[in-house]
């Protein structure tokens, strides 16, 4: 084998099969996963997702024990050397429970994030490609969700709609990306309009390119960065907001196992039993740390200013 | 280029007839164009000069029909091929875009999309146009990229507009606005922001280009130097209004008009001694403090009471030249070159 590859060098060159194809096109994006990666931080916060991924996706591996196989006699021991994090109310292992919980709050914050990101693009793309009336109208539409708190907003539609049964992960997305893509809407349009005067976007007009294609392929690709930053940073605030209405008795129920639950079912009982509350408590804090690291992590390696 | 004259029974290319614009509406409208007129026949060249703001580039992108909002065509008639374009419907107007007339940029680093490749950037106008497949454009956008002369193009269609140099990049312009064979070419000061070395690279491939294709080509510039040697014919332009129209060589040697004069007595010569450049005294006017009489007249050293109450119309001088003067004549019969601005 390397014989071979001795005879094909060129006498007093380099081997001819490398003179081709030695540079790789690099995107602006591929510039920024790049730098992405540079930092030790963001490998920290890389592996710690991809541990929260694992467990959301198969929590079996993290713990033999089932969450929803309780002895009421274990309720509110404390953590022992078989079982870390001690039992809960209903005597069920915390440990086992706040692994399988990652799931569903794992899934509400990235639907509520998907949901809000989506929507938000499109409507900032709209107002801002379109501008004019169309700007104005959708513009104060979004002024008038960004007026509502979210969470606020969260309760009283949640309260409304009552209790639901087996949906009540995608209802209490769908309600988080309904009341939250006002901010995305507006970063998206003062995105859009700046990227609206750039010279390309006038120079596919004079190609003859037409208006779904331009906003398309033109503007969206270079104005969605800053989208995506805030849909990361975003992340962290949707876990959280689902613990805080599913702490509230509003957001996901008994049957599911979420954070949230954990800790709003632990609460009652921070003097006596304060482990059971502990635990989730960590794992949330941990996870929306992280995920704010990260979001900033991913703004920093976009702009520009920080090369 | 110009012996075989088309019959003038036959519509020109291009004519642009009394095309009048002006930015905003009412007592603030400012006008930007004052009844330009001018026509371009296939396969010719027609430079368009002046100073910054004389409104070479409001012309050019009033032809491909993409001004700004907010500036209006308020009179005249821009035709293309005997079509009027002005009363074509939006879509119609865009389809014409690109197989019918293409414009090459002056700002060739920011004219391309920065997240795609450039290969894919040409590309883009097959399909767009041509509904071909992404491999066919792909093979039709690198056969482009060879043709504009970017070395090993299979490669370099692959590259992001940031890892090419400002002439690689507008030959991917001049690659993308020839792309669909168009029969106008505007090239709107295409070498501005480039290299002096590469701009008659440029320069040559892209008048290589039109004669080949036999495409008529308006040529927006500042250099004479350009002009003299790719023009047909020139138009200058002064705060909005053509003051002077004919062969580079007949601007250059003999203008009809003290502002084409002093421009081209502004051209540095090499078969001359050294010498302070003359200059035009007073500062570029612009139509919106423009008065009843000749724009330049607050700058012209032949002014007289006429110049400031009686715009002079654009008039044929001498054979296949035309001028906007009172005093053409005069200016024609003295024969120095820099006579009219003697310091």
């Amino acid at each position: 084998m390397t014989e071979t590859k001795t005879t094909i060098a060129m006498p007093g060159g380099l081997p001819g099969e490398f003179v081709e194809n030695t540079r790789a096109g690099r995107s602006l994006t591929g510039e920024a996963a790049t730098l992405l990666l540079r930092s030790p931080m963001v490998w920290v916060a890389l592996a710690v997702l991809l541990m929260l991924v694992v467990m959301a996706v198969a929590p079996s591996l993290f713990t033999s024990l089932d969450p929803r196989q309780c002895q009421l006699l274990n309720a509110r021991k404390p953590p022992s050397y078989g079982h870390w994090f001690g039992f809960d109310i209903q005597g069920c292992d915390v440990f086992a429970r706040t692994i399988y919980g990652a799931r569903a709050s794992l899934v509400v914050a990235l639907l509520a994030t998907i949901g809000s990101t989506f929507i938000g693009g499109a409507v900032g793309l709209l107002a801002g490609f379109y501008g004019g009336v169309t700007d104005s109208v959708v513009s104060r539409i979004t002024d008038v969700v960004l007026g509502l708190p979210t969470l606020l907003g969260a309760i009283v539609i949640l309260a409304t709609l009552g209790s639901g049964d087996g949906s009540s992960i995608i209802r209490l997305a769908l309600v988080l990306s309904v009341l939250g893509w006002a901010t995305e809407s507006r970063l998206m349009r003062a995105s859009v309009l700046q990227t609206k005067q750039a010279e390309y976007v006038r120079a596919a007009r004079i190609a003859g390119a037409g208006d779904l294609w331009i906003a398309v392929r033109h503007i969206l690709p270079n104005s969605v960065t800053p989208l995506l930053v805030m849909a990361t940073l975003s992340l962290g605030g949707y876990v959280g907001a689902e613990a805080t209405l599913s702490y509230l008795g509003l957001g996901l129920q008994a049957p599911i196992i979420s954070w949230g639950t954990a800790i709003s079912d632990a609460q009652p009982y921070l003097a006596s039993a304060p482990h059971m509350l502990l635990f989730p408590s960590l794992l949330l804090t941990v996870t929306v740390l992280t995920l704010v690291l990260f979001g900033e992590a991913v703004r920093r390696a976009f702009d520009p200013r920080s090369r | 280029m110009t012996l075989f004259q088309p019959n003038s029974a036959f519509e020109p290319l291009l004519r642009v007839d009394r095309l009048s614009l002006a930015l905003g509406s009412g007592p603030s409208r400012t006008p930007l164009l004052d009844e330009v007129s001018f026509d371009i026949q296939s396969g010719e060249v027609l430079a368009v000069m002046g100073e910054s703001g004389a409104g070479k580039s409001m012309t050019a992108l009033a032809i491909m029909g993409i001004l700004s909002p907010g500036i209006r065509i308020t009179n005249g008639r821009i035709s293309y091929r005997g079509e009027d374009l002005l009363n074509l419907s939006p879509d119609r107007r865009r389809g014409l875009r690109g197989p019918e007339m293409a414009m090459v940029h002056q700002d060739a680093p920011t004219a391309l999309n920065p997240v795609y490749s450039v290969g894919w950037q040409i590309a883009e106008v097959f399909k767009v146009h041509k509904g071909m497949s992404s491999a066919d454009a792909w093979r039709n956008a690198v056969a482009l990229m060879m043709r504009v002369g970017l070395p090993n193009a299979a490669a370099r269609a692959k590259d992001y507009p940031h890892q090419l140099s400002g002439g690689m990049r507008q030959r991917v312009m001049i690659a993308m606005a020839i792309a669909l064979e168009p029969r106008l070419l505007i090239a709107d000061e295409p070498t501005t922001a480039l290299d002096v070395t590469v701009q008659s690279q440029i320069m040559q491939l892209l008048v290589a280009l039109q004669e080949e294709k036999r495409m008529g080509m308006m040529l927006v510039t500042h250099d004479f130097g350009v002009v003299a040697e790719n023009a047909d014919r020139v138009v200058i332009l002064y705060a909005g209004r053509v003051v002077e129209s004919g062969t580079p060589q007949s601007i250059l040697s003999a203008a009809a008009h003290p502002y084409s004069r002093a421009l081209a007595a502004c051209v540095p010569r090499m078969d001359e001694a050294a010498q302070r450049l003359p200059v035009i005294p007073g500062k570029p006017a612009s139509l919106a403090d423009a008065t009843a009489g000749c724009a330049f007249a607050p700058r012209c050293p032949l002014r007289q009471q006429i110049c400031l109450h009686e715009r002079p119309p654009l008039r044929e001088v001498a054979p296949g030249k035309m001028a906007a003067c009172h005093f053409s004549e005069e200016v024609l019969a003295d024969g120095s070159r820099a006579v009219v601005f003697k310091p």
